[in-house]
């Protein structure tokens, strides 16, 4: 037992539970911002959801008709806002106090210090720490490109032409614009805050309470909307590969060099602008860059997962010499850690700083490895802990992902070019008293 | 398994080859054996201009303080950074400090000075950054005018620098006098003065320069990258961060404070291996090691500290330690001791019997070298950083760690270099207690009286390598490893 330990969490996130609450004009981008954060705290390992009271509304009021239901002297869309703010408050209260939740994201307009006071009773009331985001932005073409890019898209606009919905989700900004009152370091000075000016030029931060807290901001800095693509793929096909063994620091087969050229070519043809590469400090992947003969950052980061003991051993090995752990193994692959090796759990904490640098950066290719590249992806993906241990990263492929609205594209783009499987899917039986066969069920074929 | 083979076969239009650095184990392409053109190897290309941070603030508002804190961990992660204080310059050339009258703003003999050695300042910038490899410049001086910070901006234009502003405002009358007391009261200008007539001359001087303050302003500067900490860290305003280096300083002062508190680092209790002269490892506590850590709970009890955290590592000795407290602790695997790869478990006869080359690459440069399949400090030290950042922004911690770790944890907090820091000595059963005070950390060892093994090894005198005839090339290796 591990008395007195609170959590084998890297640090204690929180002792209580923190509620965002997000401030600011309709088209700001407060929910790019709270579903981006609550994706990021999730793939941290912080249990974190979000509630947007817009679409709270929406199932209230089956029907949108126009921006009628937004003004300030509309007494029924008052009252019914009011109550869908409430009804989200309860799903908060819920999902921090009952699911387990660790951060909870409130989307809404939030405008008026009323409301917020509001909220700010509610969490008190419940001992939750509250830390607002308000984004604050007057730049024309950004609104413009906002409305295009979510709001015509919108449940709410689905059956207007785009000039009709333009022109109605303009007067919605107006009814909120004459009672916005903004977060000011005066008035505000007793809460916790961060102003994002003009998406990011600027930051207003007032009293950062805790580690977490400490952590968004962080995060919040470093995010941007620039248009660019992230590119991800595993080394070209190596010698270990070929032979099924897992890990080690192995050179690139003839068909993973082929792949590489094939990268190179790809890449060229790509035409993208200050693409930055970035490879692991593994032989392989570092073999997959020089083909590309452009420069290239090695980053320790990026290294495949240890397998600790079970280094270069083909999984019917593994089975043969340690059949408890291949069990553990299956049975929560992303908890589970190699004896002297790491887990996938390990693997994002140490895949943090890269991710952070990759929203800093616009076109990145990175050149990594399975387990590696599954993680990254569930990061842009948005997929849970169980999922991510089996998202699919097939050798000589490459994934193309380019944020768009408020999640990512994804092109999968295969370079034709053959390679092994190294693909393991979880098999049926994972009790650690199963047989070899049903253990190597669905190890994929090798040399 | 030999990782030394430079005998590769270059195809034809073909990537280069490949070979394997024998100290830092980072693969680099080779032509005919040799390394070829160096492609960064860092985690990150943190600037690819050198960056000029200019502080900006009243007198004792906390700008030798940041600056100095600010340098210590950039050198720490590995950026190069130098401060250069201004009021250094100007002690050197005035040498007797008469009183604030040479601070006021119609001192004309005075201006000339502060106005040369501004310029002595950045001509000593100048070169740190173009000859010596620095990377990141501190100008700490009041810079309250614009019309100063304006010259700055042509000087760091005209050499290709980008800069960052860092303004400390603050009105606590509290605060101003805490400052004063701590680090005024004993500056070389005040040493023949007596407090009263000090803290009544140094109020003088800070007036000398509130007439003329222009602080940073988000539209009249809204040019400029800058970030702006008001009330200690209350506030913070952040404008135009351009890179990443920026953002990490950011990140950095937006996570220290200033409010009095102790770190506490040990090791573990002795543990089995440290008896076997073994490194490495997952081992239990010796007997000695359990006394160990019994006294430790006595001394924690004793000590009587505020709200103390207590971390450990996730290995075994560390986590058997802190259980003899009967405290609740934190298990963090950043904390773990460095991996040393193939050389797990081994004594050091049995590394120089199986391993002679590598026990060499290793006392040549004990900082940057990494052992196969393993780590090096230099590993540790960036596996360490997120532990340093929550430290910043703790109060009173103890932290139950390893050797290699507790030496990287001391040179952050002691601005050790790295050529020293794998040679700091942390011996079992001690407790460091650093507290902050004035610019820097006041450092108590406290043994505990449990005897225990001493696991310290010194840089031996670095001799000739002898090549044995089975192994090629390697002399020319060992010598040439500098050029990697």
């Amino acid at each position: 037992a591990i008395f007195g330990c609170s959590t084998l969490k890297q640090v204690c996130m929180t002792n209580c539970p923190t509620l965002i609450v997000t401030v600011g004009l309709p088209a700001r981008g407060k929910t790019y911002i709270s579903k981006k954060l609550t994706r990021y705290l999730n793939w941290i390992g912080v249990p974190t959801k979000e509630f947007n009271v817009g679409q709270y509304r929406r199932d209230c009021v089956k029907i949108y008709k126009s921006f009628e239901f937004f003004r300030p002297d509309n007494e029924e869309g008052l009252k019914i806002r009011k109550q869908c703010a409430s009804a989200a408050l309860n799903d908060v209260q819920q999902y921090l106090g009952e699911e387990g939740g660790q951060v909870a994201v409130f989307d809404a307009t939030n405008t008026t210090r009323e409301r917020r006071e509001t909220i700010v009773r509610f969490a008190e009331q419940n001992g939750y720490k509250v830390f607002f985001v308000e984004s604050v932005c007057e730049d024309p073409d950004v609104i413009a490109e906002n409305i295009v890019q979510v709001k015509l898209g919108s449940p709410d606009y689905t059956d207007c032409n785009t000039d009709e919905a333009i022109e109605d989700f303009m007067k919605r900004i107006k009814c909120y614009e004459n009672s916005y009152q903004t977060l000011d370091e005066d008035l505000d000075r007793e809460l916790s805050f961060i102003k994002i000016i003009d998406v990011g030029r600027r930051y207003l931060v007032n009293r950062v309470l805790d580690h977490i807290q400490s952590r968004i901001v962080y995060y919040l800095m470093n995010i941007h909307i620039t248009p660019r693509s992230i590119y991800l793929c595993r080394h070209g096909e190596s010698d270990l590969n070929v032979k099924g063994r897992i890990g080690g620091d192995s050179g690139l087969s003839l068909r993973g060099k082929e792949f590489a050229r094939y990268l190179a070519k790809f890449i060229q043809d790509q035409n993208i602008k200050d693409l930055k590469v970035w490879t692991s400090q593994m032989k392989r992947t570092i073999q997959t860059a020089e083909a590309l003969s452009v420069p290239y950052e090695q980053w320790k980061a990026l290294n495949e997962i240890d397998a600790g003991v079970c280094e270069e051993m083909m999984y019917e090995e593994i089975q043969e010499n340690y059949p408890l752990e291949f069990a553990l193994r299956d049975q929560d692959k992303y908890r589970y850690r190699y004896p002297k090796g790491e887990s996938y759990e390990d693997l994002v904490q140490r895949l943090e700083p890269v991710i952070m640098e990759l929203e800093r950066q616009e076109n990145v290719l990175v050149i990594c490895h399975q387990a590696v590249m599954r993680c990254l992806l569930a990061y842009f993906l948005d997929k849970s802990a169980d999922e991510l241990p089996y998202l699919k990263c097939p050798l000589h492929t490459v994934l193309k992902l380019t944020p768009v609205a408020y999640g990512c594209k994804v092109e999968s783009i295969s370079l034709n070019v053959d390679a092994v499987n190294t693909h393991r899917d979880k098999p049926e039986n994972v009790n650690i008293h199963r047989s070899s066969e049903d253990a190597l069920q669905t190890v994929p074929p090798h040399l």
